[in-house]
């Protein structure tokens, strides 16, 4: 190995771990703070308690906007991994011209600015007259949603050969369990990583549920928001800890069906 | 291969929903919107933009979101690049750490994640302290409220969409490549420009395409890490909609934040169908 190869490697490793400290970084002092005896986030704290913990429940607000969070990030997800897949399906497979637009046309979403998209249906809905905030954030959601999965998915299917459907039919499987059993199973790893994408994602959102909550319906990122607005304590550290938490769980569930590395191909 | 002969091929048909789904709750809002900005009372006019272009605040605006945007997106790039690569090599439970530091700072939301910055970027900070401690500085920084405090934030937000296209395409790439192009007399900085490189530009193209956008529509972070003192774009238009309810300049604003949106898309197609070409 070279000078210059060795000094490659090097910046390539520290910069590397680093990165991972970085990004981690939030997270320690999340965990951190919820476990802080005092309101005011000095770290280290004079003390640890489970006080903010205790609270959690006690308090209104919080529990409602994360079931309604959680809701409303399945029922999006479930509906973009069935239209994602259906439209992965037919730009890979299918011979029409005009795919390339359509693939990008539903992975744009991604890249719009989310306030605009949110105005936008915001206004739409509003002219035809649709009011319901319940089923006014699952649209929107759909929307931010639905890129992860045909992203993904396109991605794992161009590597697939259809032709696996037909043998399956020549040997007596009718079409759609053909599918069921040659297509869902090469596709499950593009599932749980587009699928867990799009839940943190629709979990995560703010811009666009800003323009389409009312008083009864406020997502959890809104309610935190306003939370930190009126009184910041670190009732939202304990919170997301248990987010965390949450994910840390899910991500070992994963790491046992499909292993990490299949997760990032974003 | 089998039975594909034209006209017979319906698989467009499945596109349908999706498509259309985006086409009534997507495109045509943004359609409407763009009208709307157009419509004064009564007449259709530009009006709306030429106010808005008249007033050197309004540049002021552009200027802060599309100078933090370019930032956010060279800084991701400078360490997502090499940090890619140290996802790729590594092996067993360190790149288990790697893809685990990527993937759960997601499950903590954005809002929550820049007010964890703000408790370490803060004066009496973990930063500080630390920087204090090791004798970097003899006073505590200004971190928090500034506009380095805010593309501090914005890269950690942000850099897992620059590093994920990035590792993909490493993973595809043939390592015994580079090794094949040194055997051949290739010096190590000819193998990174001329093999390395090529290979990795359109994971670079998607990456630079994420964060780019991503950065100049962020809302929850500048509003945040800096406050009301520091405009960008978006929040312009949250102002104009939630606070002044002026909803022409909000879809003036809009339009324009769409319209940078939109290039940024269609500049990253063109280049990557451009690299595909070259290929």
């Amino acid at each position: 190995m070279t000078y210059t190869e060795r000094l490659a490697r090097a910046i390539v490793w520290i910069v590397g771990i680093s990165v991972c400290i970085y990004l981690m970084a939030p997270l320690f002092v999340t965990v951190a703070v919820s476990f802080a005896d005092s309101a005011v986030f000095n770290l280290p704290p004079p003390s640890w308690s489970f006080r903010w913990y205790d609270g959690l429940l006690a308090k209104r607000g919080f529990l409602p906007s994360l079931s309604l969070s959680v809701q409303i990030a399945l029922i999006s997800t479930g509906i973009s991994l069935v239209l994602g897949t259906l439209t992965a399906i037919a730009v890979v497979k299918g011979r029409f011209p005009g795919r390339q637009a359509i693939s990008t046309f539903v992975v744009s979403p991604l890249m719009m600015p989310g306030l605009v998209v949110g105005i936008a249906l915001l206004q739409f809905l509003r002219e035809i007259g649709y009011r319901d905030a319940y089923t006014g954030l699952i649209l929107g959601h759909v929307i931010v949603t639905l890129p992860f999965v045909m992203r993904t998915v396109q991605a794992s299917l161009s590597l697939f050969d259809f032709n696996l459907i037909d043998a399956a039919r020549t040997l007596g499987l009718s079409y759609p369990k053909a599918v069921l059993k040659v297509l869902v199973p090469i596709l499950s790893p593009a599932y749980l990583s587009s699928g867990l994408f799009a839940f943190l994602a629709s979990m995560d959102n703010y811009p666009i549920s800003i323009f389409l909550t009312d008083a009864r319906n406020k997502t959890l990122p809104i309610q935190i928001l306003e939370y930190l607005e009126v009184r910041p304590d670190p009732t939202i550290a304990a919170i997301s800890t248990l987010l965390i938490l949450l994910t840390i769980i899910v991500l070992v569930i994963s790491d046992r069906l499909v292993g990490l590395r299949r997760m990032t191909d974003l | 291969m089998n039975r594909s002969g034209a006209g017979k091929d319906r698989t467009w048909l499945l596109a349908v929903p999706g498509v259309s789904y985006l086409t009534v709750l997507y495109a045509i809002p943004l359609g409407l919107l763009l009208l709307a900005s157009f419509r004064l009372p009564g007449s259709f006019t530009v009006a709306a933009y030429v106010e808005f272009f008249g007033d050197p605040f309004n540049w002021y605006i552009i200027w802060n979101t599309v100078r933090t945007a370019l930032l956010t997106t060279a800084i991701s790039l400078l360490i997502g690049y090499p940090a890619a690569f140290a996802l790729a090599w590594s092996k067993g439970w360190l790149q288990a750490v790697f893809l685990i530091s990527l993937i759960l700072p997601l499950s903590v939301g954005i809002v929550v994640k820049a007010f964890a910055w703000t408790i370490v970027l803060r004066s009496d900070g973990v930063l500080n302290q630390l920087l204090l401690f090791i004798g970097v500085t003899d006073e505590p920084i200004r971190l928090i409220f500034t506009e380095a405090g805010l593309i501090f934030g914005a890269v950690n937000v942000f850099v897992p969409f620059m590093i994920m296209p990035i590792y993909s395409v490493i993973r595809l790439m043939d390592p015994k490549l580079p090794e094949a192009a040194s055997t051949l007399g290739a010096g190590p900085l000819q193998v990174f420009w001329k093999v390395i490189v090529p290979l990795t530009i359109p994971g670079v193209i998607a990456g630079i395409a994420f964060v780019f956008s991503l950065a100049l529509a962020m809302y929850v972070i500048p509003t945040l890490l800096v406050g009301e003192r520091f405009m960008t774009l978006s929040q312009q238009i949250a102002r104009s909609y939630l606070y002044l309810r002026n909803e022409t300049l909000g879809s003036t604003v809009a339009v324009v934040l769409l319209c940078f949106s939109l290039i940024v898309i269609i500049a990253s197609q063109w280049l990557a169908g451009k690299v595909r070409a070259n290929a």
